[in-house]
This record gives C-alpha cells, sequence and structure tokens, in this order.
C-alpha cells in the first residue's frame, strides 16, 4: 500500500509485535525454565532471567534422564527420534514418487482405480486406522522396534498426490525426447525427473520430517521399553503426576532440546522448501 | 543417411476413429520432404509413427529398406527436432547434445568431439555451459537440432520446429536448416502448416488434408498444377480462386490464381469483379471482391502490381486461358486439359 499514515504504520507493528510476543513468550518462559534449579521453577513468580543451571540440566537430561519418571536419556530418545523421522521422511518420498511415477507414464489397466484407491486413504489418518494397524504390527512381532514405529506411517497418499500433480505438468515431449535418446523408462526417471524433482523433494523433506518427529501416538502406542522412547514421548512419560512431583527443570531442558532438530531442519532447508513450494523448473 | 518408405501406412485409434487413410510414398536418400497440411490432418502423427512414438496401425514404414513397425524409437536411427524443444531443463547445453551419446556408451572422446562439432555447426560454443532457460528461443532450437545432429541419424524429423519463433528468426532458422541440410546431406522430414516454409524448403512436399496425401511432387510443381481444390486453396496467398463455371457443357470449377487476373478494358473483360476492399501492401496490392451473377457471386482475390483507383467500385480483369486450372466440382480432382 501507498499510504502514508504514521498512526496505521504504528499500529500494525504494534500488532505484529504483540504476535511475535505471543509466539515467543511460552518458548522464552521454557528455555529460562530449563536454565533454573526445580525449587526457583516453583518459587513464585518464576524468575524470568535465565538461570546458572544451563550446562547440569542439559548434562543431566542428555546423559541419564530425568530422576522421577522416565529414565531414558534423552540423548537416545533424540537418536530414536531422528531415525524416525528420517525414515518416515525418506520411506514416504520413495515410495511415492515411484508409485506417481508408474501412475503417469505408464498404462496399465486399471490405473486411474489404483489412484483413486491410493487417494482415498488420505482419509484414513493413523488415528482412525490405530487399532487394526497395532494388531498387524503386535502380530508382526514389531512393536518396540524402529520397523514397527515407522512402516506403519510410511505410506502417503499426499506425496503420491503431489508428484503425481508434478509430473503431469512435465511436457510429454520431454519423456518422448528421452526415448528417442534411448534412454528406457527408469534411466528417464533417474536422470530427468528426479533432478527435475529436486524441489519438491525438498519441500516435502521438511514437511514429513516435522511429521515424523511430532508423531505422538502411535510411538506411545507401540513403545513400552525405554530404550525406544522418541523425545515427544519421552516428554510425557516424564510428567510422572502432580505438579511438585515433576522437575520442570529437566522436562522444560528435554522439551528445548527436543524442539531444536526440526526447526533446523527448517531453517537449514528453507531456501529449498520456499524453492519447491513456488517454483517448478521446467 | 537413407531412404524412407511409406507402404499404406495407417493410423486408426478406435475402429471409427482413423486419422491415416493410407499414406504411400518413396523418400529418397537425402531428400529434404516437406508435410504440409493443416492442423489435424495427421501430419505430426504420420511423423510420429516414423519416429516409434506411435504405433502403425497397419502398412509398413521402412527405412533404409529395414522395415521399423515394431523397433523401438533409439532402433530406428532417427532423431527428432520437437516443436516445444523439449530440451532436458537441468542440463547444460553440452550435456543436452550429449545425453543421447552417452546412452549408447560411446567414449568420452567421440561425444566431446562430436558435441564441439554440432556447436561449431550451429553456433553454439559460447553456450554450451549454460542452461536451456537462459537462452533465448532461436538458440534453444539450435540446441534442440544440435542434439539431433550429434546423433548422426539415417533421417532427421522436426515436428513444426519454428513454430514457436517470432517472423524475423523463423526466416533465418530456415535459411540456416537450407544450409545445415546441404551440408550434412541427411534424409529428412519436416512437418509444418506454414506453406512458405513449405515452399522454401522442401525439395518435394506431401500436402495432407484429412489423414491422406492430397499431392505429393515438387513445391513449384503443386504450385503451378494442384492436384485437387483443397491444394489449390491451400497453397498460395491469397489462395487460388475458385469460380463455379461451365466447360465443355458440363459443370465445373475454374480456378485462377490472384496473379494471373489482370485488369483490361471493359471490351475485352473475361469477367468484372465489385470490388470490397483493397489491401495496398507496397509492391502489390491485394484487391478482393465479388462476381455479378454470371460468376455466381463467387469472392474473388486479384493481385495487382500497380495501386489502383480505389473508388471504381468494378475491376475489369482477364486471364490468360494457359494459366487457367479446370476443377471436378464433385471430386475436386484436376481436369486435365
Amino acid at each position: 500500500m501507498v499510504e502514508n499514515r504514521p498512526w496505521l504504520t504504528l499500529f500494525t507493528h504494534a500488532v505484529l509485535l504483540l504476535g511475535v510476543a505471543a509466539v515467543a513468550f511460552p518458548l522464552y518462559v521454557t528455555f529460562v525454565a530449563s536454565t533454573l534449579r526445580l525449587e526457583e521453577i516453583m518459587s513464585v513468580p518464576m524468575p524470568l532471567v535465565p538461570g546458572d543451571q544451563f550446562l547440569a540440566n542439559y548434562s543431566q537430561v542428555l546423559a541419564a534422564g530425568g530422576t522421577t519418571g522416565s529414565k531414558a536419556p534423552v540423548s537416545t530418545m533424540l537418536f530414536n527420534s531422528t531415525v524416525m523421522a528420517l525414515a518416515i521422511a525418506i520411506g514416504k518420498i520413495t515410495i511415492s514418487i515411484i508409485a506417481s511415477f508408474a501412475i503417469v507414464y505408464f498404462r496399465f489397466p486399471l490405473r486411474n482405480f489404483f489412484f483413486w484407491m491410493i487417494f482415498i486413504t488420505l482419509m484414513l489418518p493413523v488415528e482412525v486406522r490405530i487399532i487394526p494397524t497395532f494388531k498387524v504390527v503386535s502380530d508382526l512381532g514389531m512393536l518396540n522396534t524402529y520397523a514397527g514405529l515407522t512402516v506403519p506411517l510410511i505410506a502417503s497418499a499426499t506425496a503420491t498426490f503431489l508428484f503425481r500433480q508434478f509430473f503431469m505438468t512435465v511436457p510429454d515431449e520431454l519423456a518422448e525426447a528421452a526415448r528417442v535418446d534411448g534412454a528406457g523408462p527408469m534411466r528417464f526417471f533417474r536422470d530427468v525427473l528426479l533432478p527435475l524433482s529436486k524441489t519438491s523433494i525438498a519441500a516435502l523433506f521438511v514437511i514429513q520430517f516435522i511429521y515424523g518427529w511430532n508423531q505422538y501416538l502411535w510411538p506411545l502406542l507401540i513403545t513400552s521399553e525405554e530404550s525406544m522412547y522418541t523425545a515427544v514421548i519421552g516428554i510425557s512419560r516424564m510428567l510422572v503426576g502432580g505438579d511438585a512431583a515433576n522437575e520442570w527443570n529437566l522436562i522444560m531442558a528435554t522439551a528445548i532440546l527436543a524442539m531444536l532438530p526440526p526447526a533446523l531442519v527448517v531453517v537449514l532447508m528453507q531456501k529449498w522448501f520456499v524453492k519447491g513450494l513456488v517454483e517448478t523448473e521446467k | 543417411m537413407a531412404a524412407v518408405s511409406f507402404r499404406d501406412v495407417r493410423k486408426s485409434y478406435t475402429a471409427e476413429l482413423q486419422v491415416i487413410h493410407g499414406v504411400s510414398m518413396e523418400i529418397e536418400d537425402g531428400e529434404f520432404i516437406v508435410i504440409l497440411g493443416p492442423s489435424g490432418c495427421g501430419k505430426s502423427t504420420l511423423l510420429r509413427m516414423v519416429a516409434g512414438l506411435e504405433t502403425i496401425s497397419a502398412g509398413e514404414i521402412a527405412i533404409g529398406g529395414r522395415v521399423v513397425n515394431n523397433l523401438e524409437p533409439k532402433d530406428r536411427d532417427i532423431a527428432m527436432v520437437f516443436q516445444n524443444y523439449a530440451l532436458y531443463p537441468h542440463m547444460s547445453v553440452y550435456d543436452n547434445m550429449a545425453y543421447g551419446l552417452r546412452i549408447r556408451g560411446l567414449s568420452k572422446e567421440e561425444i566431446s568431439v562430436r558435441v564441439q562439432k554440432a556447436a561449431d555447426i550451429l553456433e553454439l560454443e559460447k553456450f554450451l555451459e549454460r542452461k536451456p532457460r537462459a537462452l533465448s528461443g532461436g538458440q534453444r532450437q539450435r540446441v534442440a537440432m544440435g542434439r539431433a545432429i550429434v546423433r548422426e541419424p539415417q533421417v532427421f524429423l522436426f515436428d513444426e520446429p519454428l513454430s514457436n519463433l517470432d517472423a524475423k528468426l523463423r526466416v533465418q532458422m530456415r535459411a540456416e536448416l537450407q544450409a545445415l541440410h546441404r551440408r550434412l546431406g541427411t534424409t529428412s522430414l519436416f512437418v509444418t502448416h506454414d506453406q512458405v516454409e513449405a515452399m522454401t524448403l522442401a525439395q518435394r512436399m506431401i500436402v495432407m488434408n484429412a489423414g491422406r496425401a492430397e499431392q505429393i511432387g515438387a513445391p513449384l510443381e503443386i504450385y503451378a498444377k494442384p492436384a485437387t481444390t483443397f491444394v489449390a486453396g491451400f497453397i498460395g496467398s491469397p489462395p487460388m480462386n475458385l469460380i463455379p463455371s461451365k466447360r465443355e457443357g458440363r459443370d465445373a470449377l475454374l480456378g485462377v490464381r490472384p496473379e494471373h487476373l489482370a485488369p483490361c478494358g471493359r471490351g475485352e473483360a473475361m469477367m468484372t469483379v465489385d470490388v470490397d476492399l483493397i489491401e495496398p501492401l507496397g509492391s502489390d496490392t491485394l484487391v478482393y471482391g465479388h462476381l455479378g451473377a454470371n460468376g455466381a457471386g463467387a469472392r474473388v482475390a486479384v493481385r495487382l502490381h500497380q495501386s489502383v483507383d480505389a473508388r471504381a467500385g468494378h475491376l475489369a480483369v482477364r486471364y490468360d486461358p494457359a494459366q487457367a486450372h479446370w476443377f471436378d466440382p464433385a471430386s475436386g480432382k484436376r481436369i486435365e486439359q
């Protein structure tokens, strides 16, 4: 807007600052709490400047976990979460890009039927099919394993759909040119489609990594051993009951640690992520 | 280099939907053939059948004496240039040209030699490291041609390669294509809907209409003796005047090209045109009008080499009977004199 109204500018900035504060303040409190002693947190009012227990709290949770509630070290949880998020993100992308390649570039009977079958699973998120899925996973003996954590979450209609839409915008002549050049279907996939999908893959990776990292209900159901807890589950297992019984300083430190990797992925891949959502290179 | 034969080639998608109704033709080694026709006449389909991108429903296509009906495109020894160039967007110009050769398993040195040679012919040396999106339309077109050249195929297939270029560039690329063909002498099939491209590039051309080859021949021969009213009306700008008339007592269509009508005095006039519109083009003047009742009100165009008095309202013209064409009104076929 090309308007010069100082009061309006002031007002919009005030609203924006308020919004930022509303989002950032809880994060700040969490961070402050993670650097205090438990007694300091319990005191009213809680101090709003960082304390001196930063190293103590963080090394405590990373190495040994809490002392009440769950005793799994947070480093193990972070490792489990990373494995889970990576496996889900990479697995989803791999499977759905191959599936959409088949759907878009090959003519086979019932091609559209299969596409719509995949598409319909969009309506069946984990929560809806959780009981049968749990039964299958437990019958297969995959409770408390990485496979059990990830495999049921890997199939993705969303990613298949996104890749299908992207492939359909790639001009047919490109596939024909590759055919005339002598490239077989898989070679065309590897040499032409994959490089063209780079940015879409990156965007999906970010989304799916965070999706995998933030999974709560599923890991809660199928992990009972502390060594298999993910970070998100770990936090909830550290909460054992009454307000005073919890080691809030350690829980807050764990929360901060659990927030870092997804934030890092977003920050590092931001350029690609935005590119993947807005730009198509054809 | 190789000869290409079409033997009663047909294409149908379903029993009812037939798009090519039997095309037969022998193309000699090293010929430049243009397939010309309006959109939807099946000309691109015919080319894609040679390339192997469309199956052949009936008949045979042979390249260099070898029937290719069931061969994959890569085994037909052809190279194709697409209308929208179809360059691989993520590869440099060099890689675009080298890709097919790499798949063929040529050595790095051989690939480099061939690409450098093609780049040299097409003046692309400066752009070898660039991506296609950093090139202009004409340069992209050259890269697409380069990709075809490095393959050293038996036959070049061009699918309306110049139609995405602006008018000036098109003329320039046309000349380059001719020079390239002179230099390489590779058999070429070139599809276009632009008659000027066809007339200037072709050694022989196929005029297609609704899945049939209406006429096959050298451009000037087709211009001088169109075999059907479709060809007469398609080639030439403005197209030939077709006037319902009588010949030897029977109904016939008289065909006279606009440039063969000359203004004359009232006394020797063979027809009188009621002028509707005059287009002065500088070198010529185009006069559009219609005939009176004796010519059934047919629309007529006249190309004059001098300016005319626009207020005249009527233009008396005559033609040399030797330059008149006669067609059968029912079949549209030419009546030989």
